[in-house]
């Protein structure tokens, strides 16, 4: 029996996680996925635990990437607020844990901050969204509720800005976040280096199932629907606003984990993740990997952090313009980000063989050159991009 | 159960050929739809019968899509109620509208171009069917799509977007179904198809209430007309009778003719 009905659940498993909302369902895919996961899993090992624990940030961030993508790729919501639920969760970490002191006030600060980041997501959402907020305008609101924060936050430096035993701190923040822990006293685990590398690993592998799990259920086609044609939707019964806010929620609720995870690795927390620069590398991310895709958004976050820290030891200030120079190159070629450019190109390449598709190449490369010569404007005409077109429907 | 405006319009019994008599499941009262100065929609009094195929007519800019509109809750009346099926539809969300029974095919076709015609369908399907694969087969089939499921929505003609909206709209099952313009910019053949699928349905009870233009199409599907001119009923009856009164001939007919 158990024989039986174990590959069996495998196959209701598999249907959760596959569907036409993502686009590696094939086993192929599901090979490619599990060998990446092993190399990603067995990395502490070849390059060591201070590596690891360096290159966690980036899977930190990669929640990140997949909090934007659900909210910007699937539902057509443009936000430049997740650092702000991330920046928010990990101030409110940092207060509460100092404040009590301990792996004990630890432990009660995650759920405290997922919260309250949450919460503050529930409550703009809730403004944006049935106050009748759309399109390019929130993306502005989500922008400016994050440099209000940066502005509050940078002259936080007098002693009367405290929270309990916790000095906000202004421009330097607050240091002393100490590594991750959960448990009480005598019975708890702490992390770092490699622990925290493959916490967060995990973290963040069922961070991307559980939403492929999603954007394949009702509810991502509802989310596609309204990315698509929100109006349209609407006249199917759908109740669009609760649908926008649920999902913007839930995106908060991420991105406020990451933020947690962001100060206890940096052990301190400060108000330059409410920045302008720090607001947009989300989108550079996860325009780069892929917005229609929750793995895409991961890749891209990897590859432009590993570019950034690369440029940034051998180019120093020119690191910027160097990642600038890559997201323009592959904006150009691959419009729609490099996972689904990869999967497009293996679609092309089995259908027409090599030959075609290098000659296919160059003949797309060239007409979107020309065009991209033509409109001196960025990517303002360009109908792949939801936001753009949302812009032209406004 | 029409209230006519204008004395000279008819009461018509709804259909000779049923001689049931039929409940009103629309209608509305002096529905007033002002845009800053200008007067959409003027104090109308509407209704449509369960189970009627009524079209709407009128030149452009009589507020034919005002009322659409008003009716889908895309705009809120500036005086006036609509009563749909028993209910106030005053405090409805669009979208509790839909629920309540109303479906709406807009004028341009609205359809998600990026997702593939069956994935299209899906979206209304899945709220109204558990399961969706007899569903979606039939109704693949009924707008004839089922060759095409697989493709892209973006890649479709004019007329097959049009189709496939009109099917998305349909497997919400409504009550009352609105379309705005079934047939512009469709060839002869397609025109005569979507007659078909309306007829179809209309045969199994469904109610419509039908913009068009093209005089040919209203001709072969309607029952009843109503006539709008600078958003007041002008004229309300058969379509025969309709065609030849002096001053619908005049404002509307005689334009086009």
């Amino acid at each position: 029996m158990t024989e039986l009905s174990l590959p069996s659940r495998f196959d209701g498993i598999a249907e959760k996680l596959n569907g036409p909302n993502t686009l590696g369902n094939s086993r192929a895919f599901w090979i490619a996925f599990a060998v990446g996961m092993f190399v990603m899993v067995a990395y502490p090992f070849a390059r060591g635990s201070y590596a690891a624990g360096q290159t966690s940030l980036f899977l930190v961030y990669g929640l990140l990437a997949l909090s934007l993508s659900l909210i910007w790729g699937y539902t057509g919501i443009l936000s430049f607020g997740q650092v702000a639920f991330f920046g928010i969760a990990g101030y409110t970490y940092a207060i509460v844990s100092l404040n009590l002191g301990g792996v004990f006030g630890q432990t009660v600060a995650l759920p405290i901050a997922i919260a309250v980041s949450t919460l503050s997501a529930f409550v703009l959402g809730y403004f944006m969204f049935y106050g009748g907020v759309q399109n390019v305008y929130v993306a502005i609101l989500t922008l400016v509720v994050t440099l209000v924060l940066e502005t509050f936050m940078a002259q936080t430096a007098g002693s009367e800005w405290a929270v309990g035993s916790v000095k906000l701190g202004g421009f330097n923040g607050i240091p002393g976040i100490r590594n991750f822990a959960l448990g009480v006293e005598g019975a708890s685990i702490s992390l770092s280096g490699s622990g925290f590398y493959w916490f967060v690993l995990a973290l963040l592998l069922g961070a991307y199932l559980g939403g492929r799990a999603l954007v394949n259920s009702k509810y991502g086609y509802a989310l596609v629907a309204i990315r698509e044609d929100a109006e349209r939707t609407a006249m199917f019964g759908y109740n669009v606003k609760r649908v926008k806010l649920a999902i913007f929620t839930f995106s908060g609720a991420l991105a406020g984990l990451s933020g947690v995870l962001y100060s206890t690795w940096g052990n301190y927390m400060d108000p330059s993740v409410f920045t302008i620069t720090f607001a947009t590398i989300p989108i550079v991310w996860v325009t780069l990997g892929g917005r229609e895709s929750l793995l895409g958004a991961i890749v891209g976050t990897i590859i432009i952090e590993r570019l950034r820290l690369w440029f940034s030891v051998n180019a120093s200030e020119f690191a910027i313009v160097f990642v600038g120079v890559i997201l323009m190159t592959v904006v150009l070629v691959l419009p729609r980000g490099i996972l689904p450019g990869i999967r497009q190109i293996y679609l092309f390449l089995n259908e027409n063989g090599p030959r075609a598709a290098v000659d296919h190449g160059q003949t797309v490369i060239k007409a979107r050159i020309r065009e991209a010569l033509q409109t001196v404007g960025i990517d303002a005409s360009d109908p792949d991009t939801p936001s753009s077109s949302e812009v032209v429907r406004e | 159960m029409s209230t006519p405006q204008d004395p000279n319009v008819r009461e018509q019994p709804a259909v000779a050929a049923t001689g049931s008599n039929r409940e009103t499941i629309l209608s509305t009262k002096g529905l007033t739809k002002k845009f800053g100065g200008l007067t959409a929609v003027d104090n109308v009094d509407f209704s449509v019968d369960e189970g009627e195929l009524r079209c709407l007519i009128g030149p452009n800019g009589a507020g034919k899509s005002t009322l659409l509109e008003l009716i889908t809750g895309q705009l809120t009346p500036t005086d006036g109620e609509i009563y749909f099926d028993g209910t106030d539809l005053g405090e409805l969300e669009p979208h509790e509208r839909m629920d309540a029974g109303i479906s709406v095919k807009f004028q341009s076709p609205h359809i998600y171009e990026s997702l593939t015609v069956e994935q299209n369908l899906h979206v209304p399907l899945q709220r109204t069917s558990r399961d969706i694969e007899p569903v979606m087969e039939r109704t693949l089939d009924r707008i004839a799509l089922t060759e095409k499921a697989d493709e892209p929505a973006s890649d479709l003609s004019h007329g097959e977007k049009q189709r496939l909206e009109i099917g998305m709209a349909i497997t919400l099952d409504p009550k009352f179904m609105i379309l705005d313009e079934p047939v512009a910019g469709m060839s002869i053949d397609e025109t005569g198809d979507i007659a078909d699928l309306i007829q179809s349905l209309h045969d199994d009870g469904m109610t419509f209430l039908v913009v068009e233009h093209d005089m040919e199409f209203v001709r072969k599907i309607s029952e009843r007309v109503t006539v709008l001119s600078q958003g007041s009923i002008l004229e309300q009856g058969p379509i025969e009778e309709i065609e030849n009164d002096e001053q619908v001939r005049r404002i509307y007919l005689g334009e086009n003719a």
